[in-house]
């Protein structure tokens, strides 16, 4: 049986591969964008009772972990709504349906949201690939979406609101807060997916127009959690902060090696814009006590807003269960369609979007006044610097005093021409 | 120079890695020829048991030094379960055996995901575990990293010792060599073989608990290295310990050159090309065995 076998065990290999590859791939679905309703629009069903609301996340597959949380914080806000006796007296009727972190079937699902439930809008969405994947559905049906997460900005669309930063109330406050802080070298690492690199373009920019200097730049594939190296390089290139957006698993495997290797947010913080409250408490504050996050959103943030909304959360879910900037602005754009709605008085698509362009769409959200910018369809936002405690939770220690206008493809910034 | 020291160590000890979680492989693959595709999911209840034991135990140090040997039977029995309930049955099938596992693995995963949770767990390191020892004012090592390095030096040290001195160790080399002389000369080869494979499925579960040193742990973390610990098995020879050893260490210091002086994805397209190139050239790997068996 032991042999001579080694164009066998070539072969075997190969054939892992294989599997291995199939793995990665999951199931593909094809062209799910469908066909679009004859004669435009998309039909919103106010027949009954109620009005039913779509709601499209992972709920399976590797971005569960973060989509679950903005679905229960959506849900959290239909339910206060309903609660509060509905949307021009009609009840809230939420469909939930599972993107399964797979581009494909969300824009199959949103499809089904839109012409089979005949929803009044669709809220969901996390990664830029799913949206990039449903945005044609929701632009061909003339269907609604609320799109909750920070993300590369240089996007807009008729049918999108974008209720999470786009990169003018996100890295470049961060930037601003590095140089008032006096740390004006900095070094890039991210995963290797179009959010760090948008992102870091955009760092690159900003650097070269205000004497800032970029030491380095490395990206690891999704999901690496080797950083050996990636750490000896920051370390020997004696950079006064690093500016980290890497994503998911690689974050736990890069502050271990950065605290291994002796570098502490003291000499060297690393400043973060995609590790929130539910990242840190899978990381371990051992290594990150002391680093620094950028966002828009608290669970620690003041004001009677968020301790109804901390309280009401931790009451539906759990008191061990945190919040964090996703979530609020998901549960932030639920009311501000609410507030669309009643000012338009229809839940018809092209009347809701018509109010919110007219401007004056605001809501005391939990991180403060939200104004829906009418033109842009993004929203003004607070930028916050946290630090993180070795409680697990962000503390503030810096913002950017009031709602930053949205600027998406950041056309008030003179060092960001060329860029979009 | 510091930066040599310091990147020629990484190189080390990613090698020391690729080591730690081939070297089961190395016997459960390279020596029975079993394709077990779950041996990622070993390492991940290796990691998972560190976790559950320091619910018991409070000191990190204590439940990491405890964790080495209960892993090593969590995993090992793990193990025997799969080898008699399935395996064993497809001995002769090797393909069967591939995609057998491989379901296993995608069982064991979801298993994680319902008992744990799916977004990843976090254990504490001892303090010790989490700094680094300064050789000079400018040269430091991770002193997990050395942990690690330590731990995978003794566990071939021990395997080492089993398999050249014990009698259990003559056994397993026989059934490897000529399995069925070994049968006709009264050997129990079905016992040998769950022995071997508890054994080489323990040694996943001693990785899981270095693994949570310098990683995440979570439900999907053996897919993540599985297919490095079948290159490294693959490269270094079926059926000999020194080659596994030899080409993880290979591997790492060149994975971190190469990565020093270009990127993360670059040098790992470069190994890859190494590694094809290499089996172009010697498709048996580093070291075979010689034998007179006959298949």
């Amino acid at each position: 049986m032991f042999g001579y076998r080694g164009r066998r065990s070539a072969a075997v290999l190969v054939a892992i591969g294989t599997v291995a590859a199939l793995t990665a791939c999951g199931a593909k679905t094809g062209d799910a964008v469908g066909s679009a309703q004859a004669g435009g629009g998309a039909v919103v069903d106010t027949s009954g009772s109620a009005v039913k609301v779509g709601l499209l996340n992972s709920l399976s597959g590797t971005m569960a972990i973060s989509e679950v949380t903005v679905r229960d914080a959506i849900k959290l806000a239909v339910d206060e709504i309903n609660a509060a006796g509905g949307v021009l007296g009609k009840q809230l009727e939420p469909v939930s349906e599972d993107g399964a972190s797979d581009w494909p079937t969300f824009a199959e699902k949103a499809q089904k949201l839109i012409s089979q439930d005949k929803v009044a809008a669709v809220f969901g969405c996390w990664t830029s690939s799913s949206r990039k994947a449903v945005k044609p559905v929701f632009e061909k049906n003339k269907a609604l979406l609320f799109y909750p997460v920070q993300y590369e900005g240089l996007e807009e669309s008729p049918y999108i609101f974008y209720t999470g930063a786009t990169t003018n109330q996100q890295i470049v406050p961060a930037l601003d807060y590095l140089k008032s802080a006096g740390k004006t070298s900095v070094y890039l690492v991210g995963s290797d997916y179009v959010f760090p690199r948008t992102a870091n373009k955009i760092i690159k920019a900003y650097a070269a127009a205000s004497g800032m200097k970029v030491l380095g730049e490395d990206y690891a594939p999704l999901g690496s959690t080797e950083f050996s190296t990636i750490v000896n390089k920051v370390k020997a290139s004696g950079a006064s902060a690093v500016f980290n957006t890497l994503n998911g698993d690689s974050n736990v495997a890069f502050f271990k090696e950065y605290k291994s290797a002796g570098l502490t947010a003291e000499a060297m913080p690393v400043l973060s814009v995609s590790i929130a409250e539910e990242e840190v408490k899978s990381i371990g504050t051992q290594y990150l006590a002391g680093q620094l996050t950028a966002w828009n959103y608290y669970q620690t943030t003041k004001g009677a807003a968020n301790d109804k909304f901390v309280k009401a959360y931790k009451a539906k879910y759990g008191a061990d269960k945190p919040t964090s900037d996703p979530m609020e602005a998901a549960y932030t754009s639920v009311y501000l369609w609410k507030a669309m709605v009643e000012k338009a008085g229809s839940f018809e698509i092209e009347k809701v979007k018509a109010a919110a362009n007219a401007g004056g769409i605001t809501f005391e959200a939990p991180e403060g006044l939200v104004t829906v910018d009418g033109p842009s369809q993004h929203v003004f936002k607070t930028a916050r610097i946290g630090k993180i405690g070795t409680d697990g939770l962000i503390e503030e220690v810096w913002n950017s005093g009031q709602p930053v206008k949205p600027d998406p493809y950041l056309k008030s910034y003179s060092w960001a021409t060329g860029l979009s | 120079m510091s930066l040599l020291v310091g990147q020629l160590f990484s190189g080390v000890s990613i090698g020391a890695v690729l080591l730690l979680i081939a070297l089961g492989l190395a016997l459960t693959f390279g020596q029975m020829n079993v394709i077990n595709m779950a041996h990622g999911e070993f390492i991940m209840a290796g990691a998972y048991t560190v976790y559950v034991l320091q619910q018991v135990v409070t000191s990190a140090g204590a439940s990491l030094l405890i964790a080495l040997p209960v892993s090593f039977v969590v995993a090992g029995l793990l193990g025997v379960l799969l080898e008699v309930l399935l395996i064993r049955r497809l001995y002769a099938r090797p393909l069967d055996t591939l995609l057998v596992t491989w379901g296993v693995s995608l069982i064991l995963q979801q298993a994680a995901r319902d008992i744990f949770g799916a977004p990843n767990v976090q254990t504490r390191a001892p303090e010790i575990l989490t700094g680094s020892v300064h050789l000079t004012d400018d040269i430091a090592i991770a002193s997990s990293r050395l942990f690690i390095l330590g731990l995978a030096l003794a566990a071939v040290a021990a395997l080492t010792i089993v398999l050249r001195t014990t009698s259990l160790g003559r056994r397993i080399r026989a059934v490897v060599q000529n399995r069925d002389l070994a049968a006709v000369s009264g050997l129990s080869t079905g016992r040998v073989d769950r022995l071997t494979f508890f054994i080489g499925s323990g040694l996943a579960g001693i990785a899981g608990v270095a693994l949570t040193l310098i990683g995440p742990i979570g439900p999907a973390m053996g897919t993540n290295l599985i297919v490095n610990a079948f290159l490294v098995v693959v490269v270094g020879g079926i059926g000999q310990l020194k080659g596994t050893v030899i080409v993880a260490f290979v591997l790492g210091v060149l994975q971190a050159t190469v990565e020093y002086t270009t990127t993360v994805s670059v040098a790992s397209v470069i190994v890859f090309v190494a590694i094809v190139a290499f089996l172009q050239w010697r498709p048996q790997g580093l070291f075979t065995l010689r034998t007179r068996s006959l298949a």
